[in-house]
Protein backbone atom coordinates (compact mmCIF):
# COMPACT_ATOMS: atom_id res chain seq x y z
CA UNK A 1 0.00 0.00 0.00
CA UNK A 2 1.51 3.61 -0.88
CA UNK A 3 1.23 5.25 2.40
CA UNK A 4 3.11 8.72 1.23
CA UNK A 5 0.12 9.35 -1.34
CA UNK A 6 -2.24 7.62 0.96
CA UNK A 7 -1.96 10.41 3.16
CA UNK A 8 -1.66 13.16 1.16
CA UNK A 9 -4.78 12.57 -0.59
CA UNK A 10 -8.47 13.32 0.08
CA UNK A 11 -9.91 9.80 1.05
CA UNK A 12 -12.41 10.38 -1.53
CA UNK A 13 -12.74 13.48 -3.74
CA UNK A 14 -15.76 13.79 -6.36
CA UNK A 15 -16.05 15.77 -9.11
CA UNK A 16 -18.88 16.35 -11.76
CA UNK A 17 -20.24 12.90 -10.85
CA UNK A 18 -23.43 11.93 -12.69
CA UNK A 19 -25.03 8.25 -13.37
CA UNK A 20 -28.04 8.50 -16.36
CA UNK A 21 -30.06 4.99 -16.82
CA UNK A 22 -31.37 6.07 -20.60
CA UNK A 23 -34.26 8.54 -19.38
CA UNK A 24 -33.85 8.92 -15.60
CA UNK A 25 -30.67 10.99 -14.16
CA UNK A 26 -29.53 8.90 -10.83
CA UNK A 27 -26.76 11.06 -10.08
CA UNK A 28 -26.89 14.66 -11.16
CA UNK A 29 -23.27 16.05 -10.97
CA UNK A 30 -22.14 15.71 -7.17
CA UNK A 31 -19.39 17.20 -6.06
CA UNK A 32 -18.20 16.65 -2.98
CA UNK A 33 -14.65 15.85 -0.96
CA UNK A 34 -14.63 13.75 2.29
CA UNK A 35 -10.85 14.64 4.50
CA UNK A 36 -8.77 12.54 6.46
CA UNK A 37 -10.85 11.55 9.88
CA UNK A 38 -14.46 12.22 8.72
CA UNK A 39 -17.18 10.81 9.59
CA UNK A 40 -19.32 11.81 6.68
CA UNK A 41 -22.52 11.46 6.18
CA UNK A 42 -24.12 10.91 2.75
CA UNK A 43 -27.98 12.20 3.85
CA UNK A 44 -31.47 11.86 1.31
CA UNK A 45 -34.55 10.64 0.79
CA UNK A 46 -35.20 7.23 -1.31
CA UNK A 47 -34.00 7.22 -4.25
CA UNK A 48 -31.81 9.90 -3.95
CA UNK A 49 -29.34 8.56 -5.90
CA UNK A 50 -27.39 7.87 -2.37
CA UNK A 51 -26.81 4.16 -3.64
CA UNK A 52 -25.49 4.96 -6.97
CA UNK A 53 -23.05 7.72 -6.07
CA UNK A 54 -21.39 4.87 -3.66
CA UNK A 55 -21.70 2.36 -6.59
CA UNK A 56 -19.30 4.73 -8.56
CA UNK A 57 -16.80 5.12 -5.37
CA UNK A 58 -16.15 1.84 -5.28
CA UNK A 59 -15.75 1.15 -9.00
CA UNK A 60 -18.95 -1.33 -9.59
CA UNK A 61 -20.71 0.52 -11.73
CA UNK A 62 -19.12 3.34 -14.35
CA UNK A 63 -19.95 7.07 -14.10
CA UNK A 64 -21.76 8.54 -17.37
CA UNK A 65 -19.33 11.97 -16.64
CA UNK A 66 -16.84 13.37 -13.43
CA UNK A 67 -14.28 11.41 -12.02
CA UNK A 68 -14.05 9.91 -8.60
CA UNK A 69 -10.47 9.39 -6.79
CA UNK A 70 -10.10 7.72 -3.87
CA UNK A 71 -6.72 8.86 -1.94
CA UNK A 72 -5.55 10.18 -5.43
CA UNK A 73 -6.60 6.95 -7.13
CA UNK A 74 -8.98 6.08 -9.77
CA UNK A 75 -11.29 3.06 -9.01
CA UNK A 76 -12.53 2.74 -12.75
CA UNK A 77 -9.41 2.32 -13.60
CA UNK A 78 -8.18 -0.76 -11.40
CA UNK A 79 -9.14 -2.23 -8.06
CA UNK A 80 -5.82 -1.08 -6.57
CA UNK A 81 -7.50 2.45 -5.62
CA UNK A 82 -8.89 0.40 -2.96
CA UNK A 83 -6.80 -0.36 -1.15
CA UNK A 84 -7.05 0.48 2.34
CA UNK A 85 -10.77 1.17 1.18
CA UNK A 86 -13.68 -1.25 2.23
CA UNK A 87 -17.39 -1.23 2.59
CA UNK A 88 -20.86 -2.48 0.87
CA UNK A 89 -23.34 -0.54 -0.95
CA UNK A 90 -27.24 -1.88 0.27
CA UNK A 91 -27.52 -4.66 2.32
CA UNK A 92 -24.06 -6.80 2.57
CA UNK A 93 -24.32 -10.04 -0.08
CA UNK A 94 -22.35 -13.42 0.57
CA UNK A 95 -22.65 -17.02 -0.28
CA UNK A 96 -25.89 -18.53 1.36
CA UNK A 97 -24.62 -21.87 0.83
CA UNK A 98 -21.42 -21.11 2.91
CA UNK A 99 -20.97 -20.37 6.42
CA UNK A 100 -20.15 -16.73 7.96
CA UNK A 101 -16.54 -18.16 8.11
CA UNK A 102 -15.61 -19.92 5.23
CA UNK A 103 -17.71 -16.23 3.33
CA UNK A 104 -14.85 -14.51 4.68
CA UNK A 105 -12.27 -16.96 4.54
CA UNK A 106 -13.17 -16.49 0.48
CA UNK A 107 -12.85 -12.70 0.96
CA UNK A 108 -9.91 -12.56 2.71
CA UNK A 109 -8.12 -14.86 0.45
CA UNK A 110 -9.10 -12.36 -2.31
CA UNK A 111 -8.22 -9.55 -0.16
CA UNK A 112 -4.54 -10.67 0.45
CA UNK A 113 -2.25 -8.69 2.30
CA UNK A 114 -2.65 -10.65 5.97
CA UNK A 115 -6.40 -10.52 5.66
CA UNK A 116 -7.07 -14.28 6.71
CA UNK A 117 -5.19 -13.58 10.17
CA UNK A 118 -8.05 -10.62 10.90
CA UNK A 119 -10.71 -13.27 10.64
CA UNK A 120 -11.42 -14.42 14.55
CA UNK A 121 -10.82 -10.83 15.39
CA UNK A 122 -13.17 -9.27 12.81
CA UNK A 123 -15.95 -11.80 13.85
CA UNK A 124 -15.54 -10.85 17.47
CA UNK A 125 -15.87 -7.28 16.58
CA UNK A 126 -19.26 -7.76 15.76
CA UNK A 127 -20.38 -10.73 17.86
CA UNK A 128 -20.47 -13.17 15.36
CA UNK A 129 -18.20 -15.95 16.62
CA UNK A 130 -20.40 -18.10 17.87
CA UNK A 131 -22.39 -18.39 15.19
CA UNK A 132 -19.48 -18.43 12.44
CA UNK A 133 -20.27 -21.58 11.53
CA UNK A 134 -23.37 -21.82 10.52
CA UNK A 135 -24.53 -20.92 6.85
CA UNK A 136 -25.40 -17.34 5.92
CA UNK A 137 -28.37 -18.32 4.34
CA UNK A 138 -29.65 -18.96 8.00
CA UNK A 139 -28.40 -15.90 9.27
CA UNK A 140 -30.87 -12.66 9.92
CA UNK A 141 -30.84 -9.83 8.61
CA UNK A 142 -28.94 -7.81 11.52
CA UNK A 143 -26.60 -10.85 11.34
CA UNK A 144 -25.94 -10.15 7.28
CA UNK A 145 -25.45 -6.63 8.05
CA UNK A 146 -22.35 -7.49 10.46
CA UNK A 147 -20.97 -10.07 8.55
CA UNK A 148 -20.77 -7.11 6.04
CA UNK A 149 -19.03 -4.56 8.71
CA UNK A 150 -16.50 -7.74 9.62
CA UNK A 151 -15.79 -8.38 5.70
CA UNK A 152 -14.95 -4.83 5.37
CA UNK A 153 -12.76 -4.73 8.63
CA UNK A 154 -10.64 -7.74 7.19
CA UNK A 155 -9.48 -5.37 4.67
CA UNK A 156 -8.05 -3.09 7.71
CA UNK A 157 -9.27 -0.20 5.88
CA UNK A 158 -8.49 3.76 6.34
CA UNK A 159 -11.71 4.44 4.76
CA UNK A 160 -14.98 2.94 5.11
CA UNK A 161 -17.88 3.30 2.73
CA UNK A 162 -21.37 2.24 4.34
CA UNK A 163 -24.62 2.74 2.50
CA UNK A 164 -27.27 3.12 5.55
CA UNK A 165 -25.60 0.45 7.80
CA UNK A 166 -28.45 0.67 10.41
CA UNK A 167 -31.30 -0.11 8.08
CA UNK A 168 -33.60 -3.00 9.02
CA UNK A 169 -31.92 -3.15 12.62
CA UNK A 170 -33.88 -3.16 15.59
CA UNK A 171 -32.81 -0.15 18.34
CA UNK A 172 -30.29 -2.66 19.88
CA UNK A 173 -28.39 -3.14 16.66
CA UNK A 174 -28.81 0.24 15.29
CA UNK A 175 -26.97 1.45 18.78
CA UNK A 176 -24.30 -1.35 18.20
CA UNK A 177 -23.39 -0.27 14.91
CA UNK A 178 -23.35 3.44 16.00
CA UNK A 179 -21.12 2.64 19.06
CA UNK A 180 -18.87 0.61 15.99
CA UNK A 181 -18.61 3.37 13.95
CA UNK A 182 -17.65 6.20 16.22
CA UNK A 183 -15.09 3.63 17.65
CA UNK A 184 -13.71 3.26 14.06
CA UNK A 185 -13.61 6.77 14.10
CA UNK A 186 -12.15 7.14 17.09
CA UNK A 187 -9.21 5.00 16.03
CA UNK A 188 -8.51 7.22 12.82
CA UNK A 189 -10.92 5.75 10.47
CA UNK A 190 -12.62 7.55 7.86
CA UNK A 191 -15.92 6.54 7.32
CA UNK A 192 -18.55 7.44 4.38
CA UNK A 193 -21.93 6.63 5.69
CA UNK A 194 -25.37 7.31 3.62
CA UNK A 195 -28.64 7.41 5.53
CA UNK A 196 -31.74 8.67 5.55
CA UNK A 197 -32.04 8.24 9.70
CA UNK A 198 -31.35 11.87 10.38
CA UNK A 199 -30.30 11.26 14.01
CA UNK A 200 -27.94 8.52 13.40
CA UNK A 201 -25.90 11.31 10.80
CA UNK A 202 -26.60 13.55 13.60
CA UNK A 203 -25.22 11.69 16.02
CA UNK A 204 -22.57 9.70 14.05
CA UNK A 205 -20.85 12.68 11.33
CA UNK A 206 -19.29 15.74 11.53
CA UNK A 207 -19.74 16.35 8.16
CA UNK A 208 -22.74 15.97 5.77
CA UNK A 209 -23.87 16.19 2.24
CA UNK A 210 -27.71 16.34 1.57
CA UNK A 211 -28.50 15.51 -1.55
CA UNK A 212 -31.77 15.07 -2.97
CA UNK A 213 -32.73 13.99 -6.95
CA UNK A 214 -29.16 13.40 -7.43
CA UNK A 215 -28.12 16.68 -6.90
CA UNK A 216 -26.04 17.87 -3.43
CA UNK A 217 -28.54 20.46 -1.84
CA UNK A 218 -26.04 21.59 1.00
CA UNK A 219 -22.24 19.94 2.09
CA UNK A 220 -20.70 20.67 5.13
CA UNK A 221 -20.54 20.84 8.47
CA UNK A 222 -23.11 20.01 10.56
CA UNK A 223 -22.97 23.15 13.33
CA UNK A 224 -22.87 25.65 10.30
CA UNK A 225 -25.94 23.94 9.03
CA UNK A 226 -27.35 24.57 11.84
CA UNK A 227 -26.28 27.88 12.47
CA UNK A 228 -27.15 29.33 9.15
CA UNK A 229 -30.62 27.53 9.57
CA UNK A 230 -31.54 29.76 12.67
CA UNK A 231 -32.88 28.23 15.49
CA UNK A 232 -36.76 27.30 15.53
CA UNK A 233 -39.75 29.07 18.11
CA UNK A 234 -42.62 27.87 19.40
CA UNK A 235 -45.43 30.57 20.26
CA UNK A 236 -48.31 30.76 21.82
CA UNK A 237 -50.41 34.03 21.99
CA UNK A 238 -53.83 35.54 22.97
CA UNK A 239 -54.99 35.86 19.44
CA UNK A 240 -52.66 33.57 17.07
CA UNK A 241 -55.18 34.34 14.47
CA UNK A 242 -53.55 38.01 14.73
CA UNK A 243 -49.96 36.97 15.64
CA UNK A 244 -50.22 34.23 12.33
CA UNK A 245 -50.21 37.71 10.37
CA UNK A 246 -47.82 39.78 12.28
CA UNK A 247 -45.30 37.15 11.48
CA UNK A 248 -46.48 36.89 7.75
CA UNK A 249 -45.68 39.99 7.64
CA UNK A 250 -42.12 40.62 9.44
CA UNK A 251 -38.87 40.40 8.18
CA UNK A 252 -36.32 37.76 9.15
CA UNK A 253 -39.41 34.94 9.77
CA UNK A 254 -38.81 31.31 7.92
CA UNK A 255 -41.02 28.79 7.96
CA UNK A 256 -44.11 30.29 9.54
CA UNK A 257 -46.81 27.19 10.31
CA UNK A 258 -49.15 26.51 12.57
CA UNK A 259 -48.82 23.22 14.52
CA UNK A 260 -51.20 21.64 17.66
CA UNK A 261 -52.72 25.41 18.64
CA UNK A 262 -48.76 26.30 18.50
CA UNK A 263 -47.38 28.93 15.86
CA UNK A 264 -43.49 27.56 14.89
CA UNK A 265 -41.18 29.57 12.89
CA UNK A 266 -37.38 29.82 12.69
CA UNK A 267 -35.75 33.13 13.22
CA UNK A 268 -32.81 34.68 14.15
CA UNK A 269 -32.67 36.56 17.87
CA UNK A 270 -33.04 39.94 16.70
CA UNK A 271 -35.89 39.35 14.28
CA UNK A 272 -37.41 37.76 17.57
CA UNK A 273 -37.01 40.44 19.28
CA UNK A 274 -38.67 42.77 16.65
CA UNK A 275 -41.35 40.35 16.49
CA UNK A 276 -42.08 40.29 20.20
CA UNK A 277 -42.86 44.07 20.02
CA UNK A 278 -45.36 44.22 16.99
CA UNK A 279 -47.12 41.09 18.60
CA UNK A 280 -47.86 43.42 21.65
CA UNK A 281 -48.58 46.61 19.20
CA UNK A 282 -51.08 44.36 17.13
CA UNK A 283 -52.69 43.49 20.86
CA UNK A 284 -52.05 39.58 20.34
CA UNK A 285 -50.02 39.37 23.89
CA UNK A 286 -47.28 36.39 23.98
CA UNK A 287 -48.13 33.47 26.59
CA UNK A 288 -45.24 31.79 25.61
CA UNK A 289 -42.10 31.92 23.49
CA UNK A 290 -39.67 28.82 23.64
CA UNK A 291 -37.01 28.55 21.09
CA UNK A 292 -35.94 25.14 20.24
CA UNK A 293 -32.82 23.47 18.65
CA UNK A 294 -33.19 22.54 14.99
CA UNK A 295 -32.72 19.10 14.51
CA UNK A 296 -31.09 17.90 11.20
CA UNK A 297 -34.43 16.74 10.15
CA UNK A 298 -35.81 20.06 10.44
CA UNK A 299 -32.93 21.42 8.76
CA UNK A 300 -33.18 18.65 6.09
CA UNK A 301 -36.61 19.36 5.57
CA UNK A 302 -36.38 23.24 4.97
CA UNK A 303 -33.47 22.22 2.19
CA UNK A 304 -35.16 19.62 0.19
CA UNK A 305 -38.86 20.48 0.78
CA UNK A 306 -38.81 24.44 0.87
CA UNK A 307 -40.99 26.42 2.70
CA UNK A 308 -44.59 24.21 2.45
CA UNK A 309 -43.81 21.74 4.57
CA UNK A 310 -45.60 21.94 7.93
CA UNK A 311 -43.37 19.91 10.40
CA UNK A 312 -43.40 19.36 14.43
CA UNK A 313 -40.56 21.25 16.20
CA UNK A 314 -37.61 18.65 17.43
CA UNK A 315 -39.20 15.70 18.20
CA UNK A 316 -36.60 13.54 20.06
CA UNK A 317 -37.48 9.86 18.79
CA UNK A 318 -35.51 8.38 15.66
CA UNK A 319 -38.01 9.52 12.63
CA UNK A 320 -37.02 7.46 9.64
CA UNK A 321 -37.28 11.02 6.75
CA UNK A 322 -39.58 8.63 4.45
CA UNK A 323 -41.39 4.96 3.52
CA UNK B 1 2.60 -13.24 1.42
CA UNK B 2 1.49 -13.93 -1.78
CA UNK B 3 -1.09 -11.57 -3.52
CA UNK B 4 -4.42 -13.06 -4.67
CA UNK B 5 -4.40 -13.70 -8.82
CA UNK B 6 -6.58 -16.03 -10.71
CA UNK B 7 -5.50 -19.31 -9.18
CA UNK B 8 -7.01 -17.91 -5.76
CA UNK B 9 -10.32 -17.31 -7.52
CA UNK B 10 -10.06 -20.89 -9.35
CA UNK B 11 -9.50 -22.72 -6.09
CA UNK B 12 -12.57 -20.95 -4.38
CA UNK B 13 -14.35 -21.46 -7.50
CA UNK B 14 -13.75 -25.27 -6.70
CA UNK B 15 -14.59 -24.88 -3.20
CA UNK B 16 -18.06 -23.23 -3.75
CA UNK B 17 -19.08 -25.98 -6.50
CA UNK B 18 -18.46 -28.62 -3.66
CA UNK B 19 -20.91 -26.70 -1.68
CA UNK B 20 -23.33 -25.94 -4.50
CA UNK B 21 -26.38 -29.19 -5.43
CA UNK B 22 -26.42 -28.62 -9.45
CA UNK B 23 -22.44 -29.74 -9.28
CA UNK B 24 -23.53 -32.63 -7.85
CA UNK B 25 -26.64 -32.89 -10.19
CA UNK B 26 -24.77 -32.70 -12.62
CA UNK B 27 -21.79 -35.28 -11.78
CA UNK B 28 -24.30 -37.50 -10.42
CA UNK B 29 -26.11 -37.32 -14.25
CA UNK B 30 -22.71 -37.90 -15.65
CA UNK B 31 -22.04 -41.12 -13.75
CA UNK B 32 -25.42 -42.54 -13.55
CA UNK B 33 -26.12 -42.42 -17.48
CA UNK B 34 -23.58 -44.78 -18.33
CA UNK B 35 -24.64 -47.11 -14.92
CA UNK B 36 -28.48 -47.07 -16.71
CA UNK B 37 -26.34 -47.81 -20.41
CA UNK B 38 -24.83 -51.06 -19.22
CA UNK B 39 -28.29 -52.15 -17.57
CA UNK B 40 -29.84 -51.55 -20.36
CA UNK B 41 -27.36 -53.63 -22.53
CA UNK B 42 -27.37 -56.63 -19.23
CA UNK B 43 -31.67 -56.86 -20.29
CA UNK B 44 -31.14 -56.42 -24.04
CA UNK B 45 -28.43 -58.94 -24.73
CA UNK B 46 -30.40 -61.02 -26.60
CA UNK B 47 -30.80 -58.99 -29.39
CA UNK B 48 -27.84 -58.41 -31.61
CA UNK B 49 -26.40 -54.99 -32.11
CA UNK B 50 -28.10 -52.39 -34.00
CA UNK B 51 -27.39 -49.87 -36.56
CA UNK B 52 -24.94 -47.96 -35.13
CA UNK B 53 -21.08 -48.22 -34.87
CA UNK B 54 -19.67 -50.35 -32.06
CA UNK B 55 -23.30 -51.09 -31.09
CA UNK B 56 -22.32 -55.29 -32.19
CA UNK B 57 -19.43 -54.61 -29.49
CA UNK B 58 -21.44 -53.67 -26.58
CA UNK B 59 -22.38 -57.22 -25.52
CA UNK B 60 -18.25 -58.44 -26.18
CA UNK B 61 -16.23 -55.26 -25.06
CA UNK B 62 -16.72 -52.96 -22.41
CA UNK B 63 -14.51 -50.57 -23.89
CA UNK B 64 -17.59 -50.17 -26.42
CA UNK B 65 -19.66 -48.76 -23.53
CA UNK B 66 -17.96 -45.29 -23.42
CA UNK B 67 -17.54 -44.98 -27.01
CA UNK B 68 -21.09 -45.52 -27.77
CA UNK B 69 -22.28 -42.82 -24.17
CA UNK B 70 -19.97 -40.34 -26.44
CA UNK B 71 -21.71 -41.16 -30.06
CA UNK B 72 -25.77 -40.48 -27.90
CA UNK B 73 -24.50 -37.87 -25.47
CA UNK B 74 -22.56 -36.07 -27.79
CA UNK B 75 -25.47 -32.92 -28.52
CA UNK B 76 -27.53 -32.79 -25.52
CA UNK B 77 -26.49 -35.05 -21.79
CA UNK B 78 -22.56 -33.36 -22.03
CA UNK B 79 -23.75 -30.30 -23.27
CA UNK B 80 -26.19 -29.56 -20.55
CA UNK B 81 -24.16 -30.81 -17.84
CA UNK B 82 -21.25 -28.45 -19.53
CA UNK B 83 -23.83 -25.46 -19.28
CA UNK B 84 -25.44 -26.56 -15.95
CA UNK B 85 -22.02 -25.12 -14.34
CA UNK B 86 -20.76 -22.84 -16.83
CA UNK B 87 -24.32 -21.02 -17.46
CA UNK B 88 -24.77 -20.70 -13.86
CA UNK B 89 -20.96 -19.66 -12.55
CA UNK B 90 -21.38 -15.66 -12.73
CA UNK B 91 -25.48 -15.48 -13.27
CA UNK B 92 -25.59 -17.42 -9.89
CA UNK B 93 -23.37 -14.36 -8.63
CA UNK B 94 -26.38 -12.33 -10.00
CA UNK B 95 -28.32 -14.68 -8.65
CA UNK B 96 -27.16 -13.91 -5.37
CA UNK B 97 -25.95 -10.51 -5.33
CA UNK B 98 -22.22 -11.02 -4.59
CA UNK B 99 -20.56 -9.39 -7.79
CA UNK B 100 -20.42 -6.73 -5.05
CA UNK B 101 -18.99 -8.24 -2.40
CA UNK B 102 -15.84 -10.03 -5.01
CA UNK B 103 -15.71 -6.74 -6.97
CA UNK B 104 -14.49 -4.42 -3.73
CA UNK B 105 -11.71 -6.51 -2.78
CA UNK B 106 -8.56 -6.54 -4.12
CA UNK B 107 -9.07 -8.71 -7.60
CA UNK B 108 -9.41 -6.94 -10.84
CA UNK B 109 -12.64 -8.26 -12.57
CA UNK B 110 -10.51 -10.47 -15.23
CA UNK B 111 -8.81 -11.95 -12.72
CA UNK B 112 -12.51 -13.03 -11.40
CA UNK B 113 -13.36 -13.76 -15.05
CA UNK B 114 -10.27 -15.90 -15.95
CA UNK B 115 -10.64 -18.13 -12.08
CA UNK B 116 -14.55 -18.90 -13.17
CA UNK B 117 -13.98 -19.53 -16.73
CA UNK B 118 -11.14 -22.16 -15.42
CA UNK B 119 -13.59 -23.42 -12.75
CA UNK B 120 -16.61 -24.09 -15.13
CA UNK B 121 -14.35 -25.48 -17.70
CA UNK B 122 -12.49 -28.20 -15.17
CA UNK B 123 -16.24 -29.13 -14.10
CA UNK B 124 -16.61 -30.05 -17.64
CA UNK B 125 -13.51 -31.95 -17.91
CA UNK B 126 -14.39 -33.23 -14.87
CA UNK B 127 -17.76 -34.75 -15.61
CA UNK B 128 -16.89 -35.87 -18.64
CA UNK B 129 -13.43 -38.39 -17.27
CA UNK B 130 -15.95 -39.41 -14.48
CA UNK B 131 -18.62 -40.40 -17.16
CA UNK B 132 -15.85 -42.35 -19.56
CA UNK B 133 -14.07 -43.54 -16.66
CA UNK B 134 -17.78 -45.22 -14.78
CA UNK B 135 -18.53 -46.49 -18.58
CA UNK B 136 -15.59 -48.25 -19.03
CA UNK B 137 -15.89 -49.85 -15.31
CA UNK B 138 -19.45 -50.90 -15.80
CA UNK B 139 -19.24 -51.58 -19.28
CA UNK B 140 -16.22 -54.42 -18.35
CA UNK B 141 -18.15 -55.79 -16.03
CA UNK B 142 -20.96 -56.46 -17.91
CA UNK B 143 -18.77 -57.16 -21.10
CA UNK B 144 -15.37 -58.00 -20.20
CA UNK B 145 -12.19 -56.01 -20.43
CA UNK B 146 -11.57 -57.32 -24.08
CA UNK B 147 -10.32 -56.29 -27.19
CA UNK B 148 -12.46 -54.22 -29.76
CA UNK B 149 -12.85 -53.89 -33.07
CA UNK B 150 -12.23 -50.41 -34.51
CA UNK B 151 -14.15 -48.18 -37.32
CA UNK B 152 -11.74 -49.79 -39.98
CA UNK B 153 -12.16 -53.03 -39.10
CA UNK B 154 -9.16 -53.90 -37.11
CA UNK B 155 -9.21 -55.77 -34.05
CA UNK B 156 -7.62 -53.02 -31.24
CA UNK B 157 -6.26 -54.93 -28.03
CA UNK B 158 -7.78 -53.99 -24.49
CA UNK B 159 -4.87 -51.77 -23.35
CA UNK B 160 -4.72 -50.41 -26.57
CA UNK B 161 -8.21 -49.58 -26.79
CA UNK B 162 -8.80 -48.15 -23.08
CA UNK B 163 -6.14 -45.54 -24.36
CA UNK B 164 -7.70 -44.97 -27.58
CA UNK B 165 -11.40 -44.35 -25.29
CA UNK B 166 -9.27 -41.36 -23.33
CA UNK B 167 -7.66 -40.30 -25.76
CA UNK B 168 -11.80 -39.74 -27.41
CA UNK B 169 -12.54 -38.10 -24.36
CA UNK B 170 -9.93 -35.74 -24.99
CA UNK B 171 -10.99 -35.32 -28.07
CA UNK B 172 -14.15 -34.82 -27.09
CA UNK B 173 -13.75 -31.88 -24.86
CA UNK B 174 -12.70 -29.57 -28.01
CA UNK B 175 -16.73 -28.90 -29.08
CA UNK B 176 -17.04 -29.22 -25.00
CA UNK B 177 -14.48 -25.95 -24.25
CA UNK B 178 -16.51 -24.06 -27.51
CA UNK B 179 -20.07 -24.91 -24.84
CA UNK B 180 -18.26 -23.70 -21.78
CA UNK B 181 -17.38 -20.57 -23.61
CA UNK B 182 -20.73 -20.11 -25.41
CA UNK B 183 -22.50 -20.83 -21.51
CA UNK B 184 -20.35 -18.65 -20.13
CA UNK B 185 -21.53 -15.95 -22.78
CA UNK B 186 -25.22 -16.57 -21.83
CA UNK B 187 -24.20 -16.42 -18.06
CA UNK B 188 -22.60 -13.16 -18.45
CA UNK B 189 -25.17 -11.68 -20.73
CA UNK B 190 -28.44 -13.11 -19.51
CA UNK B 191 -27.74 -12.87 -15.83
CA UNK B 192 -30.18 -15.46 -15.55
CA UNK B 193 -28.74 -18.97 -14.80
CA UNK B 194 -32.10 -20.65 -15.82
CA UNK B 195 -31.97 -18.61 -18.88
CA UNK B 196 -28.34 -19.52 -19.67
CA UNK B 197 -28.24 -23.28 -18.94
CA UNK B 198 -31.22 -23.99 -21.13
CA UNK B 199 -29.90 -21.31 -24.21
CA UNK B 200 -26.40 -23.17 -23.97
CA UNK B 201 -28.39 -26.57 -24.68
CA UNK B 202 -30.53 -24.64 -27.14
CA UNK B 203 -28.08 -23.60 -29.31
CA UNK B 204 -25.84 -26.86 -28.89
CA UNK B 205 -29.31 -28.42 -30.83
CA UNK B 206 -30.11 -25.93 -32.90
CA UNK B 207 -26.88 -25.84 -34.72
CA UNK B 208 -27.39 -29.35 -35.27
CA UNK B 209 -30.59 -28.82 -36.78
CA UNK B 210 -28.88 -26.65 -39.41
CA UNK B 211 -27.20 -29.49 -40.57
CA UNK B 212 -30.56 -31.33 -41.30
CA UNK B 213 -32.09 -28.12 -42.60
CA UNK B 214 -32.37 -29.08 -47.04
CA UNK B 215 -30.19 -27.70 -48.90
CA UNK B 216 -28.01 -26.52 -45.74
CA UNK B 217 -26.10 -30.24 -45.48
CA UNK B 218 -22.93 -28.32 -47.26
CA UNK B 219 -22.41 -26.10 -43.90
CA UNK B 220 -22.35 -29.72 -42.41
CA UNK B 221 -18.57 -29.43 -41.56
CA UNK B 222 -18.51 -25.94 -39.78
CA UNK B 223 -21.21 -26.37 -37.49
CA UNK B 224 -20.20 -27.25 -33.87
CA UNK B 225 -22.57 -30.64 -33.44
CA UNK B 226 -20.66 -31.91 -35.89
CA UNK B 227 -17.70 -31.50 -33.93
CA UNK B 228 -18.16 -34.03 -31.21
CA UNK B 229 -17.90 -37.04 -33.64
CA UNK B 230 -14.40 -35.84 -34.25
CA UNK B 231 -13.43 -38.53 -31.53
CA UNK B 232 -14.11 -41.08 -33.86
CA UNK B 233 -10.74 -40.54 -35.88
CA UNK B 234 -8.88 -42.07 -33.60
CA UNK B 235 -10.52 -45.35 -33.92
CA UNK B 236 -9.70 -45.51 -37.33
CA UNK B 237 -6.38 -47.34 -38.60
CA UNK B 238 -4.55 -44.87 -39.00
CA UNK B 239 -5.62 -42.71 -36.85
CA UNK B 240 -7.42 -39.80 -38.92
CA UNK B 241 -6.24 -36.61 -37.31
CA UNK B 242 -7.90 -34.45 -40.15
CA UNK B 243 -11.49 -34.51 -38.12
CA UNK B 244 -9.80 -33.51 -34.93
CA UNK B 245 -7.20 -30.68 -36.28
CA UNK B 246 -10.44 -29.51 -38.53
CA UNK B 247 -12.73 -29.81 -35.34
CA UNK B 248 -10.09 -27.96 -33.29
CA UNK B 249 -10.10 -24.46 -35.40
CA UNK B 250 -13.83 -24.95 -35.84
CA UNK B 251 -14.44 -24.93 -32.50
CA UNK B 252 -12.27 -21.83 -31.93
CA UNK B 253 -14.32 -20.04 -34.00
CA UNK B 254 -17.55 -20.94 -31.70
CA UNK B 255 -15.77 -20.78 -28.70
CA UNK B 256 -13.00 -17.41 -28.90
CA UNK B 257 -15.64 -15.11 -29.71
CA UNK B 258 -17.81 -15.97 -27.27
CA UNK B 259 -15.48 -16.24 -24.76
CA UNK B 260 -13.78 -12.74 -25.44
CA UNK B 261 -17.90 -11.63 -25.54
CA UNK B 262 -18.10 -12.67 -22.23
CA UNK B 263 -15.35 -11.01 -20.89
CA UNK B 264 -15.34 -7.88 -22.49
CA UNK B 265 -19.49 -7.92 -20.86
CA UNK B 266 -18.07 -9.03 -17.02
CA UNK B 267 -15.54 -5.94 -17.42
CA UNK B 268 -17.72 -3.50 -18.84
CA UNK B 269 -20.75 -4.13 -17.12
CA UNK B 270 -22.37 -2.67 -14.18
CA UNK B 271 -22.41 -4.08 -10.83
CA UNK B 272 -26.09 -2.59 -9.73
CA UNK B 273 -29.04 -4.70 -7.65
CA UNK B 274 -28.13 -7.28 -5.28
N1 LIG C 1 -29.69 -0.09 -12.15
C1 LIG C 1 -30.58 0.90 -12.25
N2 LIG C 1 -31.33 1.04 -13.35
C2 LIG C 1 -32.22 2.03 -13.47
N3 LIG C 1 -32.43 2.97 -12.54
C3 LIG C 1 -31.73 2.88 -11.40
C4 LIG C 1 -30.77 1.86 -11.21
N4 LIG C 1 -30.21 2.03 -9.99
C5 LIG C 1 -30.81 3.11 -9.47
N5 LIG C 1 -31.72 3.63 -10.31
C6 LIG C 1 -32.55 4.83 -10.07
O1 LIG C 1 -31.72 5.85 -9.63
C7 LIG C 1 -32.35 6.61 -8.61
C8 LIG C 1 -31.45 6.66 -7.40
O2 LIG C 1 -31.39 5.38 -6.82
P1 LIG C 1 -30.49 5.04 -5.57
O3 LIG C 1 -30.60 3.60 -5.32
O4 LIG C 1 -29.13 5.59 -5.80
O5 LIG C 1 -31.22 5.87 -4.43
P2 LIG C 1 -30.89 5.92 -2.88
O6 LIG C 1 -30.61 7.33 -2.55
O7 LIG C 1 -29.85 4.93 -2.52
O8 LIG C 1 -32.30 5.50 -2.28
P3 LIG C 1 -32.63 4.62 -0.96
O9 LIG C 1 -32.66 5.54 0.20
O10 LIG C 1 -34.01 4.10 -1.27
O11 LIG C 1 -31.62 3.54 -0.86
C9 LIG C 1 -33.68 5.94 -8.35
O12 LIG C 1 -34.68 6.67 -9.01
C10 LIG C 1 -33.54 4.59 -8.95
O13 LIG C 1 -34.77 4.12 -9.46
MG1 LIG D 1 -29.83 3.22 -1.32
Amino acid sequence: MTDALASSQPPVEVRGLVKRYSDLIAVAGVDLTVEVGDVYGYLGPNGAGKTTSLRMMLGLIRPTAGTVALFGRDPQASVRALDGVAGFVEAPTFYPYLTGRRNLELLAAFDGHGAPTRIDQALETVELSDRASDRVGGYSHGMKQRLGIAAALLRDPKLMILDEPATGLDPGGMRDMRVLIRRLAEQGMTVVLSSHVLPEVEELCNRVAIVQHGRIVYEGRIADLKRSAGTTYRLSTTDDQRAMAVCRAQHGIRDLRSDHDKICFTADEEAVATLSQALVEAGALIRALVPGTATLEDLFFSLTEGEDGARPVSEPEPVEVSR
Amino acid sequence: MKSPGVATVYRWELTKLRYQKRTYLGLGAAAAVPILFVVAIHFRHDRRGGDFAFASYLTKSGLAVPLVLLLFGAVWLFPLITALVAGDIFASEDHNGTLKTVLTRSLERGQIFGGKALAAATYAVAAIMLSGTVAVVAGSIQSGFNSLQSLSGTIVSAPKGLELVYLGLLVYLIPIAAIVCIGLMLSTITRNSAAAVVGTLMISLLIQLIGILPGLSGTQPYLLSTQFNAWQGLLRTPTDWAPIIHAAWVCACYGLPSLATAYLVFLRRDVAGG
